[in-house]
């Protein structure tokens, strides 16, 4: 293959086992795979057949840089993760610790600014009625109860970053599996329905993905088996989606926005190591929070803006600041300094958005396998465990020599997967969330139900698109900001260039944030501060819209307005992207309001890149 | 040169530029093994024109020699070696830039005069004239003296072999010129700039090749306790910054000096 020639033949390669994703649940699937492939004394414990006489090869490939991608802080009940390591020391994982202490509050509107239903406005002036006799301070009610099935009692506080780089250390040192960062792949081989590998990104191309001078065909690697474990919005679940369907009454549609940063504590902060504070009701009553404090004076704080806030501009940045200023957090962080930030999209349809978990040489693992229980609001957890599951299942079909068909994946797999606590608990949180189709107090009495009946009770209906939620921008705001106002901002903002977003909430009374430089800091300043955005050159855009003049006449362009690294900004006709912005965090893949025939105007597609910042 | 070039890259493992460095009691770095990790950006231009070098020179071998936390070089590793072919020679020890550049070129060099196979008389020692790290800027120059290396080229941005089998080296000079050298040939100290060179594109095959050998080498890396002679390093006091970042493309370079100067002017 000649370095320069456009008409470059595409390498394969032959591998036993192809990985896609490095994630918590990859993390479960690798680690217990890995100690199975061996005996002690280095002889195979299962034949490869690409490599006979050898243990079986194992390849991951993982999208991002690192393999310290992972955005986000956790507390989880860790009950796999402590399974796999049963000697576990949270103290070799960095910003890792026990939980030891777990509140929720209910923040009230300090500013005056939030949008509230009229039954929360009668809560909150009844709490504030009854300020006298109820644990409110700072603005915020500590809930004096929460149910078991929210607890995170014994469980560990964890940064996906450093547990994915830690599991990483162990599984290279062992030696049994190779792990590749930098390395996205375009989607799944088929040969017919069956799944014979994956194809990496083309690499040498220019931004429409037109080969050019270096042009290198992406490897195709071919597996007996391929497991996909690329998370909610990655490529290769997505195309098996659309390949094969969703099983009959499933679907993907609630997600979130989670969106957080990691904090040096100041000096004044007295919360001890172990803390998890859970908060709903600020700085919009659809928008959750938390704040977990990490080992030497670090936290993890952050908000989730889901797919039912309905909001047709809905940046989680500026929301998130706006939630570390609220009193009852601004005490314990004031002074404080952003070491890294991050976002990514969290798929909230839990069991409902189960894919056909397995398929002639493929299975699927983790939160795009419909992993996460979104009543416990836990999801690492349950991705580790899918990983471990499959891993049990896979060295029992190698020991058995059977071959990775669905049946035999099924048994070996999916049965193991039915019989676990995984999904004993996801059968219960199945429908918890659907009241908040019908509003914020619906949503949090109808997880109460479900939660404290085993999931016999539910609230509310089944969720419909995102799409099929948002308003008109005027819609939105209407006696919030006067239509002239808002007319005089769009116009402004064109001119600039600028997403509508930030003015917009200043106009609808929200107080703009006094920049510090160290915490409160602007979001292009806090791409920077998180880490590094990479953008490898050679790569073709992975943000492209279908038609341009369905843009241009798209009023709400929320993709615009949600972008968690402003990548996307007006444009002419279609938005502009800038690859070297976006941090691959997938919102604007399930914000495009422009669907028809189930296929959205704004295309995500397979990249390179994203956040480098591995302190998430 | 029919019989090629013995290139040792000597690159060090460093946090991404723009993560905020700094030292805590010994020579380690705060939250050194959390920041993200890459091989430090001007020793991986020595490293790409190694590769290229050695690509064009039949019977060439490139080893990369780099001292840091045996955790993040496997890490930067796992990137690495999917970029061109190498053998890998790593200490394990801390490489944070808040040690003292002695210590560390001591180090480097007890390394290189340990590879078997080495010829010294078909020696290039490459790497960065500077780090993303700290930037004292004479590691390199330290490591060729001790290895006695006498032709030292630093801010290199070019070398080509000459017919006669001596080498042209192209240095950056003031004013955006370039100092154009003549050695007979190795052994040679380049300290590379930028180089002339694109960061090669992923090559999963290679980075399979490479990794057979990178781990067993990971797994023999010596600890290497620099940072212990006597240098305390006790904080570093950053200037008051105020972060104004806007991103923007395609804007005349005059435009974005008007509004800085402007910017600047408010004060």
């Amino acid at each position: 293959m000649s370095e320069s020639d456009p008409a470059a033949e595409r390498q394969t390669m032959d591998v036993d086992v192809v990985c896609v994703g490095f994630g918590p649940a990859m993390g479960g699937f690798l680690t217990t795979l890995a100690r199975g492939l061996s005996n002690a004394d280095g002889t195979p414990a299962v034949d490869s057949e690409v490599m006979p006489g050898m243990p079986p090869q194992v390849v991951c490939y993982e999208r991002a840089d690192g393999l310290g991608f992972g955005v986000s802080g956790v507390a989880t009940r860790a009950r796999s993760i402590r399974a796999t390591f049963p000697a576990l020391d949270p103290s070799q994982i960095p910003m890792a610790t026990h939980v030891r202490e777990e509140k929720v509050l209910y923040l009230l509107d300090p500013v005056g600014a939030s949008r509230r239903s009229a039954a929360l406005r009668g809560i909150d002036a009844a709490i504030r009625g009854l300020a006298f006799m109820l644990p409110l301070k700072d603005h915020a009610l500590e809930l004096p109860y929460t149910p078991e099935f929210l607890h995170k009692k014994g469980g560990l506080i964890l940064s996906i970053g450093q547990l994915n780089q830690w599991v990483a250390e162990q599984l290279m040192a062992q030696g049994q599996v190779q792990l590749w960062p930098g390395s996205p792949v375009s989607g799944p081989l088929f040969a017919g329905d069956r799944v014979v590998g994956v194809r990496l990104l083309d690499q040498g191309v220019s931004r429409d993905g037109a080969p050019e001078p270096g042009y290198t065909p992406g490897l195709d690697v071919r597996a007996k088996l391929t497991v996909v474990g690329d998370g909610p919005v990655g490529s290769v679940g997505r195309a098996l989606n659309d390949r094969l369907g969703m099983p009959d009454g499933h679907h993907v549609r609630d997600w979130a926005v989670g969106c957080k940063m990691v904090v040096d504590l100041p000096e004044t902060c007295t919360l001890p190591e172990g803390t998890v504070l859970h908060t709903l009701g600020y700085p919009e009553p659809e928008i959750f929070g938390f704040l977990y404090v990490h080992p030497a004076r670090s936290a993890s704080v952050g908000i989730f803006v889901p797919s039912w806030f309905d909001s047709p501009v809905r940046t989680s940045y500026r929301y998130l600041q706006h939630f570390v200023m609220h009193p009852a957090l601004w005490k314990h962080l004031a002074g404080g300094r952003m070491r890294s930030w991050g976002a990514k999209s969290i798929q909230e349809s839990g069991r409902r958005a189960e894919p056909h978990l397995v398929g002639d040489g493929f299975a699927r693992i983790g939160e795009g396998a419909g992993s996460t229980n979104v009543l416990t609001a836990s999801g690492v957890d349950e991705a580790w465990a899918t990983g471990t599951l499959l891993a049990e299942g896979v060295l029992e079909l190698y020991r058995r020599r059977l071959p990775f068909t669905r049946e035999n994946l099924e048994a070996a797999y999916v049965a193991r997967l039915r019989r676990s606590w995984v999904e004993e608990e996801a059968r219960v949180a199945e429908k918890a969330r659907d009241g908040f189709q019908k509003g914020v107090v619906t949503g949090l009495l109808g997880m109460a139900l479900s939660g404290l009946t085993g999931g016999r009770i539910n609230l509310g209906k089944e969720p419909v698109e995102p799409h099929e939620r948002i308003d008109s921008v005027e819609g939105y705001f209407a006696g919030r900001v006067a239509p002239e106002d808002l007319a005089r901002i769009r116009a402004e903002c064109a001119a600039k260039g600028a997403p509508l977003h930030p003015a917009l909430m200043s106009a609808a009374g929200w107080p703009e944030i006094p920049f510090d430089g160290q915490l409160l800091v602007s979001h292009q300043d806090a791409l920077l501060i998180g880490g590094k955005v990479q953008a490898p050159p050679g790569y073709a855009d992975h943000v492209t819209f279908l038609d341009p003049e369905v843009c241009k006449r798209c009023g709400a362009r929320v993709c615009v307005e949600v972008c968690s690294g402003q990548a996307i900004t007006p444009g002419e006709a279609a938005p502009g992207f800038d690859r070297e912005k976006c941090v691959h965090c997938g919102a604007c893949l399930w914000n495009c309001s422009q669907v028809e025939g189930g296929r959205a105007n704004l295309q995500f597609r397979a990249g390179a890149g994203g956040l480098h910042s591995a302190e998430n | 040169m029919s019989q090629g070039f013995h290139i040792v890259v000597c690159g060090g493992v460093v946090p991404d530029p723009l993560q905020t460095l700094e030292p805590v009691a010994g020579p380690a770095l705060k939250n050194e093994l959390m920041l993200p990790a890459c091989l430090d950006p001007w020793s991986a231009h020595a490293l790409w024109e190694a590769a290229s070098l050695s690509a064009k020179a039949p019977g060439s071998k490139v080893w990369l020699v780099t001292l840091g936390p045996k955790a993040k070089v496997q890490q930067v590793m796992m990137a690495i070696a999917q970029k061109v072919a190498f053998e890998l020679v790593a200490l394990d020890g801390p490489a944070g830039g808040f040690v003292d550049a002695h210590e560390t070129a001591a180090a480097l060099t007890g390394a290189i005069e340990g590879i078997a196979g080495l010829d010294r008389s078909r020696l290039l020692l490459f790497g960065g004239w500077e780090s993303a790290s700290r930037g004292t800027g004479i590691t390199l120059q330290l490591i060729g003296e001790r290895l006695g290396i006498s032709d030292q080229f630093q801010g290199v941005d070019h070398l080509s072999v000459q017919p006669d089998g001596s080498l042209e080296i192209l240095e950056r000079v003031e004013g955006g010129k370039h100092q154009v050298s003549v050695c007979a040939g190795p052994p040679a100290t380049l300290g590379w700039a930028t180089g002339s060179l694109p960061e090669p594109r992923n090559s999963p095959q290679m980075g399979m090749q490479n990794m057979k050998a990178v781990m067993p080498s990971l797994q023999k890396a010596k600890s290497s306790p620099v940072g212990l002679g006597g240098i305390e390093y006790r904080s570093v006091k950053l200037p008051k910054a105020q972060r104004e970042t806007r991103i923007v493309k395609d804007v005349p370079v005059d435009e974005i000096a008007s509004e800085i100067v402007e910017w600047i002017g408010r004060d």
